[in-house]
C-alpha cells in the first residue's frame, strides 16, 4: 500500500496512489447527494408500483392506479368530446341560416371551421383564406361560385371540376382555347386582350380595344359566359374581369395567355372526406371570412 | 518491431486491395462499387506508406520503450480538422431551417445533410477526440506503451476511412435510417473489426501495465469502448440484400426495433458522449488544475450507478408511442435515477478545483474545461427533467430536444474536449511547452460561450413555443394554430440558433489558427515577455 498523506488545502487524506502525477482525496461521499441519490431511488420505487412496470414471464405488473397510456388518451378525448356534444348536435341539426342566427352556434361553427381550415385548406387558400396565384382569395367579395351560404356550402361539398366523370355534382365549367385550338387569329386574340385590359380599367390600346369588343361580342361570344359588361357569371364560375381581381394574372401577357390556352382550377369534393358538420363549420368559416352575394 | 511483422501487415494490407477489387468488380450499385474504390485506395496508399517505412528504415526508429504519442498527434489533428467540418455542416444544416432555399439540390438538402453534420460530431469530432486522449492517458496512467504496435495506426485510418466511407454513404443517398447509425452493413463491419482492434489495443495496454491500480479515467474510457460495440453489434442487426450491394434490412420490425434503436440512441450520448468524456474529464482536468481528484470515493460510487442506470434509459425517446407501458414507466424512473450518478462526474469535477479557483483568473484552459463540466451538471439535470412523462408531453418532438442535446454537445463534450486538446498541443507539438497565444485561447472560450448561451436560449424558446402551439386549444374546445403556423413562428429563433452555431464555429477555427503556430514553434509578440508556461 502506497503513502496516504494529507492534502493542504483541504485537510484530506489522499488514498496514496498516484497516477502520472494525479492523486485522489479520500473524501466521503457528499451527504445531500447520497440523500437526494437515495430519494430518486425510493420515489422510483413508490412511481414502478403506481404504473404499469416490472416484467413477467407472460405479462406485466399493472400499477396499483391501474392506469395506461391509453386509458388515459381516451380519457382526455373523451372529455373534449363531452364538451363539445351539445354544440355539436346543435350544429348537426341546424340549418346554414339558423346558425347565423344563433350566436353561440355561430361562434362554435366559426372556430370550429377555423381550425379544419388550418388543416384541410391552407395548403392552396393559404392563411386564412388570402389565397395564391391560381388560388381564389376567400376574403374579397368577389366570388367564382357565389358567395351565399348555399352557394359555398354547395362548392366545399361538391368541389370544382373534381373527377367530373364520377362526381357529376361537381362545378363544372370550361372555356376554349382560343389560341391553342386556333379559334381565332392571334391578331384578334391580341384585340380582345387589350379589350379585357380595359374593362377592367387598366392601360390599353384604344385602337385594338375596339376591334377587340368586336371579337369579346360577336366573334368569340366572350359574353355569352363573362357577360355584356365583363361582369361575370357564377352559374358557370365564369369570372368577372370588370374588377382588378385575378385569379391567375391580370398582365396583357397572362390574359393572353389565358385567352390562347386557359388554365383551370380543380378544389376536392369534400363530401367523403369530412363529415357533415365539419363542412358546415367550414361553410360559416369561410362565409364569415368574405361572403355575401358579392356587388 | 521485427521485419516479419511488417511483411505479414503488408500481406493484410494487399489482401484487403484484392478484397475490394472484386467487390468492386462485382458491385450492383453504383454506391458500392465508388465505396469498394475507396476501400481499395486505402488499401494501396496504406501499402505504399509501409513499404516506405519498410525499406527505408524509418520504422526502426521507433522505441518501443517510449510512449507511443505519433498516433496521439495525429488524433489531435484529426479532432480539430473534423470539428471544423463538424461545426460548419451545423451551421449550414441550422441555415437551411431558416432560410430553405439553402436546400440546392439532392445531395445539399437538409435529409442528407443533417445526418452530415451529426455523425461529423459526433463520431468524427468526439471520436477521434476519445481515441486520441484514450491513447495518451492509458499510457500514462498505466506506464505502458500501447499494447500490439501498428494496430494503434490501423485503429486511426481506420477510423478516418469509416467517417469518410459514411459521409460520402449520406450526401448520396445511402442509409438505414436508424438515428446515429445511419451507415449501411459494410460500413457497420468495417466499423466493428476497427472498434475491435480499438478495445484489444486499450485492453491489451491495461494487463501490460506498471502500476498496481487502474485510474478511474481507464475505466470510464474501457466501459465506453465495450459498451459502444455492444450497442454497434446491437442496433445493426440487418440482413443485406446482396454482399455486393448497399441495402440492407432490419432483423427486428415494429416497436422493438425502434426500441433497439432507442437503446442505442440513449446509449450513445450515455456511453459515447458522457463516459468517454468523463474519461477525458478524470485526467485532463486534474492534470491542468494541478490538484487531486476531489472524492475516490465518489469516482467509484458515481461510475457503478452510472454505467448501470444509464442502459435503461432509451425508453423515454418513445414516450407515449406504441412502445408497451412498463417498457416507458421503467425508462422514465431510471432516467431520473440518473440524476444523481451524473451528477458524480459533476462534483469530483468542480471540486478538484478547491484550492485553485484562482487559476480561473488566469487559464483559459482550465476555464474551458470548468464551463464544460458545469455545461454536464446543467444538461444531465435537464435529461431527467425531460423523460418525465407529462414534461415530455410538451417537449417531445419540438426544437427544446434540440436544445437540450446542443447544450450538452456544445457545451460538455464540445468545450472538454477543446480544453484538453489545448493541453495535447502543448504537450506534443510546443517545443516550449506553451501554446502560441493564451489570449486566442480566451477569445475562443467566450465566443464559444456566448454561442452556445445562444444557441440553448433561443432552442428553450421555440421548443416551448412550438410544444405550447401545438396544444393550444381556444374556448370552444378547437385546435388554434397549424402546424405551418408553428413553423413560421420558429424563423426567428431559427436565425438566433444559427447565429450561435456560426460563433462556436469562428471559435474554432480561431483554435485551428493558434494550433498551427504552436506545431511551428511561434509565441504571439505580445504575450512572449509572460513567464513561460509550465512544463
Amino acid at each position: 500500500m502506497a503513502e496516504r498523506e494529507r492534502d493542504e488545502v483541504t485537510g484530506t487524506e489522499t488514498t496514496g496512489h498516484e497516477w502520472d502525477g494525479i492523486k485522489e482525496l479520500d473524501t466521503p461521499l457528499p451527504r445531500w447527494w447520497l440523500w437526494t441519490f437515495y430519494a430518486t431511488i425510493i420515489w422510483g420505487i413508490g412511481y414502478t408500483l403506481a404504473y404499469p412496470s416490472w416484467p413477467g414471464l407472460n405479462t406485466n405488473f399493472k400499477g396499483f392506479l391501474g392506469t395506461t397510456n391509453r386509458m388515459e388518451l381516451h380519457r382526455e378525448l373523451k372529455a373534449v368530446q363531452q364538451a363539445r356534444a351539445e354544440k355539436l348536435a346543435g350544429l348537426e341539426k341546424a340549418s346554414l341560416q339558423d346558425i347565423m342566427k344563433n350566436d353561440d352556434l355561430r361562434t362554435f361553427a366559426t372556430r370550429m371551421g377555423e381550425a379544419a381550415f388550418k388543416v384541410n385548406c391552407v395548403q392552396c387558400h393559404q392563411a386564412a383564406g388570402r389565397g395564391a396565384y391560381g388560388y381564389p382569395n376567400l376574403q374579397d367579395d368577389d366570388w367564382l361560385w357565389g358567395g351565399t351560404l348555399e352557394a359555398i356550402h354547395y362548392t366545399i361539398t361538391h368541389g370544382v371540376r373534381y373527377n367530373p366523370e364520377t362526381n357529376e355534382e361537381t362545378r363544372q365549367s370550361e372555356m376554349p382555347a382560343f389560341g391553342r385550338d386556333q379559334i381565332l387569329e392571334p391578331a384578334q386574340i391580341e384585340a380582345v386582350t387589350e379589350y379585357v385590359l380595359k374593362l377592367s380599367g387598366q392601360e390599353h390600346d384604344a385602337r385594338k380595344a375596339e376591334a377587340g369588343a368586336k371579337v369579346y361580342m360577336e366573334d368569340a361570344g366572350c359574353n355569352g359566359c363573362h357577360g355584356d359588361k365583363g361582369e361575370g357569371n357564377q352559374e358557370l364560375g365564369a369570372p368577372r374581369l370588370n374588377d382588378q381581381i385575378w385569379l391567375f394574372s391580370g398582365t396583357r401577357e397572362g390574359i393572353m395567355k389565358q385567352v390562347s390556352e386557359p388554365q383551370h382550377g380543380v378544389m376536392p369534393a369534400w363530401k367523403g372526406k369530412l363529415d357533415k358538420a365539419t363542412i358546415k363549420a367550414l361553410t360559416i368559416y369561410v362565409y364569415s371570412l368574405g361572403g355575401g352575394v358579392g356587388s | 518491431m521485427s521485419l516479419t511483422v511488417r511483411w505479414l501487415e503488408m500481406g493484410v494490407l494487399a489482401l484487403g486491395a484484392l478484397l475490394a477489387l472484386v467487390m468492386a468488380a462485382k458491385a450492383v450499385d453504383p454506391l458500392y462499387a465508388f465505396h469498394s474504390w475507396i476501400f481499395f485506395a486505402a488499401a494501396v496508399l496504406g501499402l505504399f506508406f509501409m513499404a516506405r517505412n519498410t525499406f527505408s528504415g524509418a520504422y526502426l526508429e521507433e522505441k518501443e520503450t517510449e510512449y507511443m504519442d505519433k498516433v496521439v498527434k495525429y488524433g489531435v489533428v484529426a479532432t480539430v480538422f473534423w470539428g471544423i467540418v463538424g461545426f460548419f455542416m451545423g451551421v449550414y444544416v441550422a441555415s437551411e431551417l431558416a432560410w430553405p432555399w439553402l436546400n440546392l439540390s439532392e445531395w445539399l438538402n437538409f435529409g442528407r445533410l443533417r445526418p452530415v453534420h451529426t455523425s461529423a460530431v459526433i463520431f468524427a469530432f468526439g471520436g477521434n477526440a476519445l481515441i486520441a486522449t484514450s491513447f495518451y492517458v492509458v499510457q500514462r496512467t498505466n506506464r505502458a506503451r500501447l499494447a500490439f504496435g501498428n494496430l494503434a495506426w490501423f485503429v486511426f485510418w481506420g477510423y478516418q476511412l469509416f467517417i469518410v466511407l459514411a459521409a460520402t454513404s449520406y450526401v448520396l443517398g445511402g442509409s438505414q435510417s436508424r438515428e446515429y447509425a445511419e451507415p449501411e452493413w459494410y460500413i457497420d463491419v468495417w466499423l466493428t473489426i476497427v472498434w475491435v482492434a480499438y478495445l484489444l489495443i486499450f485492453f491489451g495496454t491495461l494487463v501490460k501495465r506498471n502500476v498496481s491500480h487502474i485510474y478511474v479515467a481507464n475505466w470510464f474510457y474501457l466501459s465506453f469502448i465495450v459498451t459502444i460495440a455492444m450497442l454497434h453489434l446491437g442496433n445493426n442487426l440487418a440482413l443485406p440484400v446482396s454482399f455486393f450491394g448497399t441495402k440492407s434490412y432490419s432483423l427486428l420490425s415494429g416497436a422493438p426495433d425502434a426500441i433497439t434503436q432507442w437503446w442505442y440512441g440513449h446509449n450513445a450520448v450515455g456511453f459515447f458522449l458522457t463516459a468517454g468524456f468523463l474519461g477525458m474529464m478524470y485526467y485532463f482536468v486534474p492534470k491542468q488544475a494541478e490538484r487531486p481528484v476531489y472524492s475516490y470515493r465518489l469516482s467509484i460510487v458515481h461510475f457503478w450507478a452510472l454505467i448501470f442506470t444509464y442502459i435503461w434509459a432509451g425508453p423515454h425517446h418513445l414516450h407515449y408511442t406504441a412502445l408497451p407501458d412498463w417498457v416507458q414507466t421503467l425508462g422514465m424512473v431510471m432516467s431520473v435515477i440518473l440524476w444523481m450518478p451524473s451528477w458524480g462526474g459533476m462534483i469530483n469535477g468542480l471540486m478538484t478545483l478547491s484550492g485553485a479557483w484562482d487559476k480561473l483568473r488566469t487559464d483559459p484552459i482550465l476555464r474551458m474545461m470548468v464551463i464544460a463540466v458545469a455545461f454536464y451538471g446543467m444538461s444531465t439535470f435537464e435529461g431527467p427533467m425531460m423523460s418525465i412523462k407529462s414534461v415530455n408531453a410538451l417537449s417531445h418532438f419540438t426544437d427544446w430536444t434540440i436544445g437540450h442535446v446542443h447544450s450538452g454537445a456544445l457545451g460538455w463534450v464540445g468545450m472538454i474536449t477543446m480544453g484538453s486538446m489545448y493541453f495535447l498541443m502543448a504537450r506534443l507539438f510546443s517545443p516550449s511547452g506553451r501554446l502560441y497565444s493564451y489570449r486566442l485561447v480566451s477569445w475562443h472560450f467566450w465566443l464559444a460561450t456566448l454561442g452556445i448561451v445562444l444557441y440553448a436560449a433561443a432552442m428553450w424558446v421555440s421548443g416551448i413555443m412550438q410544444g405550447l402551439m401545438w396544444r393550444e386549444y381556444d374556448d370552444q374546445g378547437f385546435l388554434v394554430y397549424s402546424f405551418a403556423e408553428t413553423v413560421e413562428a420558429m424563423h426567428p429563433y431559427y436565425v438566433i440558433r444559427a447565429l450561435g452555431g456560426l460563433l462556436y464555429l469562428i471559435g474554432a477555427v480561431i483554435m485551428a489558427w493558434n494550433f498551427y503556430q504552436t506545431a511551428k514553434g511561434r509565441v504571439s509578440a505580445a504575450e512572449a515577455e509572460l513567464a513561460p508556461a509550465r512544463a
